[in-house]
């Protein structure tokens, strides 16, 4: 039987059998109704308390947290400290290179401190091997320190993952108390279609799958080093 | 993956003499319950979030084949494509022929317990893919031919010096013991498998009907390089999985995480929503999702249809008095502990699985820690009627529970007998009112000492109770 059929037939007979199986206590066009109406509402389930502080707290509430992730944090006064500070990073850990996404901000910004370090800087898509990455988050999640990032032309997602050290650039008109305020925000920004992929990243990757014994660094970047903007 | 359920009295009682697994297991018991125990105390709304959750979960499974629809005409307005398995065959054939599609040689994997209950390991590697497991778990059980005996920590019955000697064994590099080391070893050595597999398979925590994405939840990051580099992307999941909207999904991610590890949050929560778009560098150019049955459209509408809200956490197994003692192995199956004892019947059959709606004390631990409260005790008592009816008891267990009741209809006979069981025992123990050894009831004194009783019956403490209030009160 081809792959295509198996699928057909099992189709309809998995909902076959969930029709059969369900409560006939109302009417088809009321569960359609509830269900339409859930998919539009888009309501939000119980919020915690915890995030929804006023702004300035929320920044407070994301840096702890996202500390307490075992990221890294960096404050800058502004977005041009960049280069410098990833200079200043990658020097300190002996590293000398760094690839970055290619967004109008990141790339618009004077990247000479880098190469006064010896720091050679490329843009492209992420390789096996690669040291450093940096991209731009699209928010950061104070309730628990995480940011919230999305692929793009300018943005690949490997930038995220296969480094061993990576930088994000995050706004702190970006962070917002909860979850759901991202999501809004991603449906204003991409009415059409989400992007390919939403990453939430809380912390650098990590395993407990040796001995049940924490090791920081399994597959996804050893550190994250979060460049905190005052904007 | 071979049935062993049928053995789990062995099993277990093998289980128990393990000196390693026992170790394993201390640090399990101890571990994951007070890291979630902090987490719960660091999130007061965690009883809320747990009858929403639940109240959520019954809602989608009341509206499932609408909710499922809706995921699937989305999932292909994306450009992605939905594979629809009622059974393990049918799943196995859909995942085969997708990746002879693509002429796929190695095929990197995610940590998905959906292709473990399907078997999509051996299958793939009998039909000439070769599956590769990227969780470090998962990884260090596929060099030593073995399975996971836990949802969310699949190695958790191996020390660190059969990991050493997995290690060693297959990657040609100094033996270590550190297991920083071994880590690092595991990353290098995969890094090459990332790059280098022609699909990536992941399973899929929640699907998300609004948008047609679907979730993964992880710590170490192998999901996201499985789903990013390889050309097709296969998620494999269950029909239950499905979820209204981001809103929706984000309820269950606040309970997720803390049931599971105790974590806040997990490091990577990745949505992914169809294939790589116009202009993008990375990301598969095939995006298919395979939603897999095998049972559970069948346990809508009947006493089962509660087990569907399950999210996959493992606080039931991590907080369970028998899977603590025994281990995940002992269950002979996919799925152990509480969740394992109600799913398993379902999927091979009570006939093989009825011993494990056995294995429980009925401690009420499991359904008191579950973030969608399935009421497990309830269901495991289900299966034990099921068996019941259908006579599939051993021979002994059924004689047993018949002359108990016939005792037990007879006030007459029961007071007497019971009176002078309860003397005997007591006279028995002697001093430390502590017996070494019972007739019938080895399973118990091999193990521990079974507590005499003081001396009376129920009956007769009642009975003497009442008379002193009466006293009282006149």
């Amino acid at each position: 039987m081809s792959s295509n059929k198996r699928s057909q037939t099992s189709r309809a007979d998995i909902f076959a059998n969930i029709r059969r199986g369900l409560k006939h206590d109302i009417s088809e066009s009321q569960r359609q109704q509830a269900v339409a109406n859930r998919l539009s509402d888009k309501a939000d389930n119980l919020i915690p308390a915890r995030s929804q502080l006023p702004a300035t707290e929320q920044v407070e509430l994301f840096k702890v947290m996202a500390i307490e992730a075992a990221a890294e944090l960096i404050e800058l006064e502004s977005i041009e400290q960049v280069p410098q500070a990833c200079a200043d990073w990658l020097a300190d850990n002996q590293l000398n290179e760094l690839n970055s996404a290619s967004n109008a901000e990141l790339s618009a910004l004077d990247w000479s401190p880098l190469a006064q370090q010896q720091i050679t800087r490329s843009e492209r898509v992420a390789q096996a091997g690669d040291i450093a990455s940096l991209t731009s988050s699209f928010a950061g999640i104070a309730e628990t320190g995480t940011l919230m990032l999305h692929s793009s032309a300018q943005s690949p997602t490997t930038l995220n993952f296969l480094p061993d050290n990576h930088l994000v650039v995050l706004h702190r008109s970006a962070i917002v108390g909860c979850y759901e305020e991202a999501w809004k925000k991603l449906r204003q920004t991409f009415a059409a279609a989400l992007p390919r992929t939403v990453n939430m990243i809380t912390g650098p990757s990590r395993s407990a799958d040796i001995e049940q014994t924490l090791q920081m660094g399994a597959h996804g970047p050893k550190k994250l080093i979060i460049l905190l903007i005052k904007d | 993956m071979q049935i062993n359920t049928p053995f789990f009295k062995q099993r277990a009682h093998d289980a128990l003499a393990d000196e390693n697994l026992q170790k394993a297991l201390a640090k399990l018991k101890t571990g994951f319950p007070e890291k979630r125990a902090i987490a719960v105390d660091r999130m007061p709304e965690f009883e809320q979030l747990r009858d929403e959750g639940r109240d959520l979960k019954n809602h989608i499974l009341e509206h499932l084949d609408l909710y499922l629809e809706q995921f699937e005409s989305k999932v292909i307005e994306n450009g992605g494509h939905v594979h629809w398995a009622r059974t393990t065959d049918d799943a196995n054939q859909i995942i085969l022929d997708i990746c002879k599609q693509v002429d796929a040689k190695t095929v990197t994997k995610g940590k998905s317990m959906v292709t473990e209950e399907i078997g999509l390991n051996d299958f793939l590697e009998q039909n000439g893919v070769q599956p590769i497991e990227t969780d470090l778990g998962e990884y260090i059980l596929q060099l030593r031919h073995d399975h996971p005996s836990h949802i969310i920590a699949p190695a958790i019955h191996l020390n660190l010096e059969d990991v050493s000697e997995a290690f060693h064994a297959n990657h040609n590099r100094p033996k270590s013991s550190d297991p920083a080391v071994l880590m690092q070893e595991a990353r290098e050595v995969l890094r090459e498998k990332f790059v280098a597999a022609d699909v990536g398979i992941t399973g899929a925590n929640f699907c998300v009907a609004e948008t047609g994405s679907t979730i993964i939840v992880t710590n170490e990051g192998n999901g996201d390089l499985t789903q990013t580099l390889p050309k097709t992307h296969i998620v494999v999941t269950s029909i239950e999985k499905v979820v209204p909207t981001l809103e929706d999904m984000t309820l269950f991610l606040r309970l997720l995480a803390r049931s599971a590890t105790g974590q806040e949050f997990s490091v990577y929560n990745t949505l992914s929503t169809g294939p790589r778009r116009e202009g993008d560098q990375d990301g598969p150019e095939n995006f298919h999702v395979v939603l897999v049955d095998n049972g559970r459209s069948e346990m809508i509408g009947t006493e089962f249809q509660d087990m569907l809200r399950c999210i996959r956490c493992s606080a039931c197994m991590n907080h369970c008095p028998v899977y603590g003692a025994v281990g995940g192995h002992s269950y002979g199956w996919v799925y152990p502990g509480p969740m394992g004892s109600v799913l398993t019947p379902q999927m091979i059959g009570i006939e093989k699985g009825g011993m494990l709606p056995n294995a429980s004390t009925f401690c009420g631990k499991c359904e008191s820690v579950c973030p969608v409260k399935i009421p497990l005790p309830k269901l495991m008592r289900h299966w034990r009627e099921d068996e019941f009816e259908k006579h599939l008891q051993p021979k002994a267990a059924r004689y047993g529970l018949a002359s108990w009741a016939f005792l037990a209809k007879r006030p007459a006979l029961y007071k007497p007998y019971t009176r002078m069981a309860s003397w005997l025992m007591k006279t028995w123990a002697g001093k430390n009112g502590r017996l070494k050894k019972l007739p019938l009831a080895s399973g118990w004194t091999d193990w521990r000492d079974m507590p005499a009783p003081q001396g009376k019956t129920f009956m007769q403490t009642w009975k003497e109770q009442q008379k002193a209030k009466a006293g009282e009160q006149r």
